[in-house]
């Protein structure tokens, strides 16, 4: 086989070269332009000139920076706690049987459908605390500054974040469950194990990977939400929202400072490789890489 | 398909009954019990994805006047379609038909030229151009692509193409690559290399090979892929906002949002704006809700 696959590579290895050009344009000389471009001054419209460390030591200097940061885990951290334990008992919930169960799932999976900004947009007037639900309802506890208060709106960006992937990952959970065989659960039930001994003994080892998966791609995802809290509180009140992709957004389009937010992005750049490669590590391999070496 | 392999209670009771002491078989029989428990959390979580819903569709059919006197909850007294009728004069069709073209513009191409590079890399991925190429998409999929958004807009800057549909295509075809030749590869991995084998004996190039079997044999895996980036793009929302700025290129989120600057107060037209750029998404939803859930986790979930 590898001889006769090794005849045609010659051949093979212009068919790469239409998706290696758009990527080598748009993804690889972008992901290189934005560490020279940090270390420029740019206002976005006139002249790029060669700024040396200038970027670098003010925005290392700024306390917006470690704010942005925290904030960024902040969101990453509690969105992960969230969403992963009701995700599982979600997919695991929908994974086996019971037509009901098929009917919640059509809408359990109504959130896909919307984009983060018609969320955002829908949340912002069904959160406000004078004409939204809770003044509406009545409810005292509804009626509260959700998007006003600093602590509050990063809880309430986490609650969004959370309605709008929840679904996703349930998803993904769903067809994991469905994969493990039913013999696995057959036998322990004939052991006498109970549902919740199931569920800890044979559903969760066996969704290890999916886990991973999963995970790597909330907090990589996470550090890119942009268009749900720019939407939502355009990083306030106060910064309490400004995560770094929208400090990025903030700095380099609204403040016309190029340089300082190439810095901001190549330091959002260098987390998500961190982060992919010690998920990674944490899971002793990728899925997706096993699967390729597989080949 | 899961309910014909779901064991049914009473082949569970028969295997532990059959000669074991009582307590494990009341254990047994505990297990089949109706998860009740389950069953209350699962129509908990339904009222939380629900209500939002629910509020939206319905608010959008209340005129503003009434908006702020009724109950929220309460289905609107004289529905109106007013807000439909504003939303559509604010020009959504133009911004409709931007969002189709970006869509098919970038979702085209990009899963073709990943679909020959998903061939070559597993067809002759041996060779160390094609582990290199391979590599280097594999680390796109880790990096947050926006994170590049100001190069890429000097970019398009430099090719003079900022404020065109253009703009918003050629990124996002750049952005969908990785993803789509990673999920593509497994699949095309799948098919028997004695195929292959087959259509090589006959004569047949790679290229042939390429277009005549394993094009059709992955189609369920193209549809699939195709679903996720074209939803993809479909939302996007940064690439429009900081690479157009004419009002007649906007594309459908980027609408949203200056619409609901413009109409800050009137929360009924905001919502029907968003109940009508969800509309075409939940007609596909409604037609092919297998291949368009199955086109969301695509690849993540093989």
């Amino acid at each position: 086989m590898t001889s006769a696959v090794g005849g045609g590579q010659r051949s093979l290895g212009w068919l790469v070269l239409p998706a290696l050009l758009f990527f080598a344009a748009f993804g690889i000389l972008p992901l290189l332009a934005v560490v020279a471009l940090s270390f420029t001054s740019w206002d976005g419209l006139g002249e790029i000139m060669p700024a040396g460390l200038d970027s670098w030591t003010s925005v290392l200097a700024d306390p917006g920076l470690p704010h942005a940061l925290w904030v960024t885990f902040l969101i990453m951290a509690l969105s992960w706690l969230v969403q992963t334990p009701v995700s599982i008992l979600i997919g695991t919930f929908l994974a086996r049987g019971h037509r009901y169960r098929a009917f919640l799932a059509v809408l359990y999976f109504l959130p896909l459908l919307l984009s983060s900004a018609a969320i955002a947009i829908a949340y912002k007037a069904l959160l406000d605390p004078n004409f939204g639900l809770g003044a509406g309802l009545g409810v005292p506890w509804l009626v509260q500054n959700w998007l006003g208060e600093p602590v509050l709106a990063l809880g309430t960006v986490v609650f969004v974040v959370s309605w709008q992937f929840i679904p996703f990952h349930s998803l993904v959970y769903q067809s994991a469950v469905r994969q493990i065989p039913v013999s696995l659960y057959e036998a322990a039930r004939i052991d006498g194990a109970g549902r919740v001994r199931q569920f800890f003994a044979i559903t969760l080892p066996q969704l290890k990977y999916t886990l991973i998966t999963s995970s790597t791609l909330m907090v990589v995802g996470s550090l890119t939400f942009f268009d749900l809290i720019f939407v939502l509180t355009a990083g306030g009140p106060a910064d309490a929202t400004r995560a770094l992709a929208v400090d990025m957004y903030l700095r380099g389009f609204r403040g016309n400072l190029m340089g300082p937010a190439s810095v901001i992005a190549t330091i959002l750049v260098l987390v998500g490789l961190a982060l992919a490669l010690a998920l990674r590590r944490l899971g002793g391999k990728d899925p997706t890489a096993s699967q390729l070496e597989g080949a | 398909m899961s309910t014909s392999t779901q064991l049914p209670a009473p082949a569970a009771t028969a295997g532990p009954g059959a000669g074991r002491p009582a307590p494990t078989r009341r254990r047994a029989v505990s297990a089949e019990r109706p998860n009740y428990l389950a069953g209350v959390a699962g129509w908990i979580w339904l009222a939380i994805i629900i209500v939002p819903v629910y509020w939206i569709v319905i608010t959008s059919f209340k005129a503003q006047s009434s908006y702020f006197r009724t109950n929220p909850m309460a289905p609107p007294a004289e529905p109106t379609l007013a807000n439909y009728r504003l939303v559509i004069e604010s020009g959504f069709l133009r911004y409709f038909l931007n969002s189709v073209i970006i869509t098919v513009g970038t979702t085209v191409p990009a899963v073709l030229v990943s679909f020959m590079a998903a061939f070559a890399i597993v067809r002759g991925g041996q060779g160390r151009f094609l582990r290199v190429v391979n590599g280097v998409f594999l680390m796109g999929l880790a990096i947050p692509l926006q994170a590049t958004i100001i190069p890429v807009y000097l970019i398009i800057i430099r090719l003079h193409l900022y404020d065109s549909l253009l703009a918003l295509i050629l990124p996002s075809i750049a952005f969908a690559i990785p993803l789509t030749v990673l999920i593509l590869g497994n699949f095309i991995r799948d098919v028997p290399k004695e195929l292959f084998e087959s259509m090589r004996l006959d004569g047949a190039t790679e290229w042939g090979t390429m277009w005549r079997l394993a094009f059709p044999l992955t189609r369920p895996a193209l549809v699939t892929v195709s679903i996720y980036q074209a939803l993809t793009v479909w939302n996007a929302f940064l690439l429009p906002l900081v690479l157009t700025q004419s009002p007649e290129l906007r594309v459908l989120p980027l609408a949203l949002w200056t619409f609901q600057g413009q109409y800050t107060i009137n929360i009924p037209a905001v919502l029907a704006s968003v109940v009508l750029t969800t509309l075409p998404i939940l007609a596909l939803y409604i037609i092919g809700r297998r291949q368009l859930l199955s086109g969301l986790a695509a690849g993540f979930t093989k």
